[in-house]
């Protein structure tokens, strides 16, 4: 294998870390003192001498075909070492995670606003920016279609109810987005009474905007070209080994020229499975032989990666008057905007988890995601379940409302336990503590009556209210979401672990792919090793393509997949070194274990530096979770999901309910975790995922007007502040699962699904409004 | 254009800057300090906080020619070689730090908070935390340790000053 | 690009004279964002931050004399007294390090309708103290605003200070945003009552082409009130009404993605009934005490 000509600067480097700790304590984490010293080099760090600038020409219109590209007054300004466009693409001109349906730059026709065009590098951003602006693109403009309902050709809710639903007829022939149409998909889930009836019904329909996962640190990497004609990536991303494939794809080259390094992430919650800057750099760094950094400013990454799907949802529970839910009907539409990405997925999911954790006889559920021309929408933490949930858990106090009982006692009444069935037929296999996350979460103390104090009113320091108009309310939501991938993928992670001896001191070596975005993976690696090896030094290797697929960073998978594959590396490890220290010595393995650096039994102590010598012990091994099924197309049966993760949360707020506007009180949560791993990290995801449920419940949305983005900015697209968010309470419970490694559940999405609707749930409670939709906005409350 | 001015103590001398560059492209594009964050470049979420003689400064709103002969401070300057500083070490200790990328312009936002207000004579209250913090966005942690972390580093520091 | 760094202010005026093609920059909370996003490509950048007049206030004939290059953190620190409704505004601003460096000159130079401290000068009856080579004027705060991002602002002249007579009466200060810090306003209403003449001053900011004063709000408020200045009796809760609807009235907002013109209608009307209350409270213990 081929190295780099030269490393450039920022190149990760193995973490070692201060740290020390196994599995269940608080150990720290092995870039900690690198990311605080300012040290720890971020995509967008990373530097060379003779490094080039690459920028991206992006459409203005949200719908258009291209007559023309004039690329000569761009290659002509100074500085500019290359200009491309899709005829320079030299493979494969579409990419996709599930579907290859998206131009790696635009071929013919843009199907969004801010679809990549033509790229240029140049020897300052400055220079490259400038050129850009001087390509001359052609379009001729389309109308764009901007509504998934109506891209379904589906006749609107108010159609339905007034009677004159008819189907919507698309105008022109460019309607059709992609030649087979504007589905991509269709998930059906039918079980019980396909006409069911029931002595209380509430009917709703709700709509969730659209949210950006809001990463602090934009989309970057550097492509360095190698000697041997291919190509070194150092990017931020969430699965090193997808984008190889899809890189490889569009540069017609093979995985062994294509090598991946995983670069600082700054978060990346969902958006960056999908390709961003990724084969553009590669190109322009094959193109002009130099290394070339592309960085997109924070306006440039509200285009450069997909966003979480808007939802239009129309729900009806049917109940008895004691309050057992008879049947639920939904209808769900997601906006997929113009490619795929992991529309299929999100269908998936937003379909087979679309009632929630609760039994219900009677299903019938219709989950659509539909091409459009706005933004792509994809992976954003949640997945298809932040969106149903605001849905049901609002259709669960609607109910509760009708039938005049508490919304927590009706939750209990009808929530999901071990051994209940899924909607999906799938027996819920391990525990399920529904009722348990609410009633503690009752339980706990309410805060106080806000002090007298600006900054704990609604409106701050800005001096709305005094107390004028401020009520209190208080609101409950559960979820429960799938962990990892589901519908019968072949879910694996890849761990190489190597036990040896360095300076005297048994060490270990953890290498996977397993993309760290900031939620502590690196530190979970070494706690397992440090657990199962009895060895405190524990490397976590550079994320590379050196070792195999450690699958995504999604799904609060990583814990669960790498970290069993890491697990299983380890005990494989074990097993070798006790083998050898049982011949050494003639004791039984059985009667052998690592600790503290040594094999020890009862009188024996053999330090490992003296048993292994110069000997290094290595294994890799991929490993799977059980498997999952593919669901039956008409009913939606099967075994579709491994994992269930339950959280609950109940929420505090006071609104000025004369000027809209919110403050969160409080924040608590439950969350049945099966085996905190790293509690102060798992209270940590608890904690962030809660403000950004927080966040699209009262403040973040894309704002999308005729296909183009209103707000593109930090400016506009406010997500919480410090002073947003209130104090919180958590309690963890750990009821382990017995088919995981550890008893652990996946930890990061739960608390981001039910954080939203208790918030939305005690807006509700303030003000007496029905509030079908989110984020909530002062001119809702206001009816303004 | 030339700039010159001295950055953690050391006196920096960059040529060909161009006069559209901030300070913080200066910073970490043409003196090899990339610790301050680029998340927004328009002083929206405090990633690139630097103090300004002594001032902090979201360092994306200042123009190059701006530092001219002044005093910055960045992250890249808190520690020693040999100790972290204590605001450093009371993020790490109270887990505030997922992804980092907030991290560096918290750092400084808390060190000017945390000796301001003990120079004043008392360590900051969680009202005043949050109101000097909320020009720090974090999308990782929800700000709880954050908080934490700014309480810890003031008893730390408070204790030590004795 | 060039980039001129005069050190005195008669250096300033010239240069501004020579270019006046030229952009000023201050803080930079306005100028950079241009520039980072390629918006903003001016010939030349005349830095104003090494000019020492502008970087002070002073109290001159009465007036409190602001200088146009003092951050807003001062205002906060050292004019909560004299200037407390510009004082309340100036916390809503931004962020901390955004108000360690935006200054309310750089407010005034942009001109933006959503300029914080708009209302507070607008209420305050403030005046802009501007130069050129040619002299020295004084504009009323009322006069400065003449349409969207545009002011009395001649091209070659530079904002010196803001003159502002500290208050005979109570200040209020009050601006909606979606977020607890940091967020431009949706809608802001600045109030200053003047017992001394019997006048109530206004100023709404976010919710029409300009910042601007609700003068028949201000006209009714004089009228209702010219019998309780001398008694400081009760405000009628039904005047307050009256005045938030008449501040409302006042208002020609837009919508637009920060919110709708409906509800900015209707925030002002409750900003300001609230804002006329509690100064009028404050005005009545004030007496007490």
């Amino acid at each position: 294998m081929s190295a780099p000509a030269r490393t450039p600067a920022g190149a990760p480097g193995s973490l070692t870390g201060p740290g020390s700790g196994g599995v269940g304590d608080d150990a720290a984490r092995p870039d900690g003192t690198l990311k605080v010293r300012g040290e720890f080099a971020y995509g967008s760090d990373l530097w060379m001498e003779d490094m080039l600038w690459g920028v991206t020409l992006r459409s203005p219109h949200p719908y258009a075909r291209i007559r023309s590209i004039d690329v000569g007054p761009a290659l002509a300004v100074p500085g500019v070492k290359a200009v491309l466009t899709s005829d320079d693409v030299p493979g494969e001109k579409v990419y996709g995670l599930e579907l290859a349906d998206q131009p790696v730059l635009a071929v013919d026709v843009v199907r969004y606003q801010g679809e990549p065009v033509a790229l240029v590098a140049a020897d300052h951003p400055e220079t490259a920016r400038a050129a850009a602006a001087r390509i001359v693109v052609d379009y001729e403009v389309w109308e764009p279609v901007t509504d998934a309902i109506t891209a379904l050709g589906h006749p609107h809710w108010n159609q339905v109810h007034d009677g004159t639903a008819r189907v919507t007829e698309l105008s022109r022939e460019s309607a059709h987005l992609h030649p087979e149409g504007n589905l991509v998909r269709h998930l059906k889930v039918r079980t019980g009474d396909p006409a069911p009836t029931a002595d209380v019904v509430v009917v709703n329909t709700y709509e969730v905007g659209m949210q950006d996962q809001a990463f602090l640190g934009p989309e970057s990497g550097l492509a360095v070209p190698a000697e041997d004609g291919g190509v070194e990536l150092y990017v931020a991303t969430q699965w090193l080994h997808v984008d190889q494939r899809q890189i490889c794809s569009a540069l017609s080259l093979p995985p062994e020229q294509v090598r991946l390094t995983l670069a600082g992430v700054g978060g990346a919650f969902g958006g960056r499975e999908d390709l961003s800057m990724h084969v553009h750099a590669c190109l322009l760094a094959l193109r002009t032989g130099k290394p070339v950094k592309m960085s997109y400013n924070r306006e440039e990454s509200f285009f450069g990666h997909v966003h979480r799907h808007p939802a239009t949802m129309r729900y009806e529970h049917g109940a008895t008057r004691d309050g057992d839910l008879v049947y639920v009907k939904a209808e769900i539409y997601f906006d997929g905007g113009a490619y795929a990405s992991s529309t299929p997925a999100v269908v998936g999911n937003g379909g087979t988890m679309g009632i929630g954790p609760y039994v219900v006889p009677n299903v019938h559920v219709d989950c659509y995601g539909a091409y459009t021309n706005n933004p792509p929408c994809g992976a954003m933490r949640g997945f298809g379940s932040v969106q149903t949930a605001f849905a049901y858990e609002s259709q669960m106090d609607a109910l509760a409302a009708e039938l005049g009982m508490d919304p927590v006692e009706l939750r209990c009444r009808n929530a999901m336990e071990q051994g209940s069935k899924a909607i999906t037929g799938q027996v819920i296999d391990s525990p399920a503590p529904v009722v348990e996350l609410l009633r503690r979460l009752e339980a706990m103390p309410l805060p106080g009556a806000a002090p007298d104090d600006l900054r704990h009113m609604p409106g701050g320091v800005s001096n709305t209210t005094h107390g004028e108009g401020v009520r209190r309310g208080i609101g409950y939501a559960v979820s429960y979401k799938n962990v990892a991938f589901s519908e019968g993928f072949d879910d694996y992670s890849t761990a190489r672990v190597r036990l040896e001896v360095v300076g005297g001191e048994p060490t270990v070596t953890v290498h996977t792919a397993a993309a760290e975005v900031g939620q502590g993976l690196v530190t979970v690696e070494q706690q397992i090793a440090r657990t199962e090896l009895g060895v405190d030094r524990v490397v976590v290797a550079p994320k590379d393509t050196q070792v195999g697929s450690a699958g995504s960073t999604s799904a609060s998978r990583q814990t669960y997949v790498t970290g069993g594959a890491v697990k299983a590396a380890c005990e494989a490890v074990r097993g070798r070194v006790l083998e050898r220290a049982a011949a050494t010595t003639g004791r039984p393995v059985g009667e052998l274990r690592l600790f503290d650096g040594a094999v020890v039994a009862d009188g024996l102590e053999l330090p490992l530096a003296e048993l292994l010598g110069d000997d290094a012990v290595e294994e890799t091994l991929e490993w799977r979770h059980r498997p999952t099924e593919a669901i039956d197309p008409e009913t939606g049966q099967g075994f579709a999901h491994v994992q269930y993760a339950f959280s609950a949360h109940r929420a505090v707020v006071d609104v000025d309910t004369e000027l809209g506007l919110v403050k969160v009180v409080e924040m608590a949560c439950t969350q049945d975790v099966g085996k905190a791993i790293n509690p102060q990290a798992v209270v940590g995801q608890i904690q962030g995922g809660t403000a950004q449920g927080l966040g699209l419940a009262v403040m973040e949305e894309i704002l999308i007007k005729d296909g183009r983005v209103q707000n593109p900015s930090f400016t506009d697209y406010l997500i919480p502040t410090i002073l947003d968010m209130p104090p919180m309470r958590i309690e963890i419970l750990e009821y382990a699962d017995p088919h995981a490694p550890y008893g652990l559940r996946g930890v990061g999405e739960a608390p981001n699904i039910s954080s939203g609707p208790a918030v939305l749930a005690a807006i509700r409670q303030a003000t007496g409004l029905p509030l079908t939709r989110v984020p909530v906005r002062p001119e809702h409350l206001t009816g303004t | 254009m030339r700039l010159t001015c001295t950055v953690n103590g050391t006196e920096q001398q960059v040529d060909d800057v161009w006069e559209g560059e901030s300070l913080l492209y200066v910073l970490r594009e043409r003196m090899g300090l990339p610790g301050s964050k680029n998340a927004c470049e328009q002083g929206e979420c405090g990633s690139c906080t630097v103090y300004l003689d002594g001032t902090p400064v979201c360092s994306c709103l200042v123009a190059a020619g701006q530092a001219e002969g002044r005093e910055v401070g960045t992250v890249e300057g808190m520690a020693t070689d040999e100790a972290l500083h204590p605001v450093q070490q009371a993020f790490l200790d109270a887990g505030a730090v997922q992804c980092g990328f907030c991290t560096p312009g918290l750092l400084v936002a808390t060190d000017d908070l945390v000796t301001r207000s003990l120079a004043a004579g008392a360590p900051p209250e969680d009202a005043e935390i949050r109101e000097a913090l909320a020009g720090n966005l974090c999308r990782c942690t929800g700000y709880e340790k954050i908080l934490d972390a700014v309480k810890l580093a003031a008893t730390r520091m408070s204790e030590s000053a004795r | 690009m060039r980039f001129l760094q005069p050190t005195t202010w008669a250096e300033a005026l010239e240069a501004r004279a020579t270019h006046p093609d030229a952009v000023a920059i201050a803080g930079g909370t306005d100028v950079m964002v241009g520039i980072n996003f390629g918006r903003l490509r001016p010939p030349l950048l005349l830095d104003l931050t090494r000019v020492g007049e502008l970087q002070e206030w002073s109290v001159d004939g009465g007036d409190v004399r602001l200088g146009a290059g003092v951050p807003y953190a001062r205002v906060i620190t050292e004019l909560g007294d004299r200037l407390p409704g510009l004082a309340m505004a100036s916390r809503t601003i931004g962020s901390p390090q955004i108000r360690n460096r935006g200054t309310v000159g750089g407010n005034l130079a942009t001109a933006s309708p959503a300029g914080d401290a708009h209302p507070a000068l607008l209420a305050a009856d403030a005046e802009v103290e501007v130069a050129s080579v040619r002299g020295t004027r004084r504009i009323p705060v009322t006069d400065f605003y003449t349409g969207v991002k545009r002011s009395a602002l001649a091209p070659d002249e530079l904002i010196a200070a803001v003159r502002i007579r500290p208050p005979a009466g109570p200040q209020q200060y009050s601006k909606i945003g979606t977020r607890n810090a940091m967020v431009i306003a949706v809608a802001a209403f600045g109030l200053a009552l003047h017992p001394d003449r019997g006048v109530v001053g206004t100023g709404i900011g976010s919710a029409a082409p300009t910042p601007r004063r609700a003068t028949a709000a201000e006209e009714f408020a004089a009228e209702e009130l010219s019998g309780l200045w001398e008694s400081r009796g009760e405000l009628p809760a039904a005047t307050a009404v009256r005045f938030g609807e008449l501040v409302a009235t006042a208002a020609a907002p837009i919508d637009d993605v920060r919110g709708t013109a409906a509800y900015r209608v209707h925030a002002l009307s409750v900003m300001a009934r609230r804002a006329l209350t509690w100064a009028w409270a404050e005005y009545r213990t004030a007496k007490e005490s």
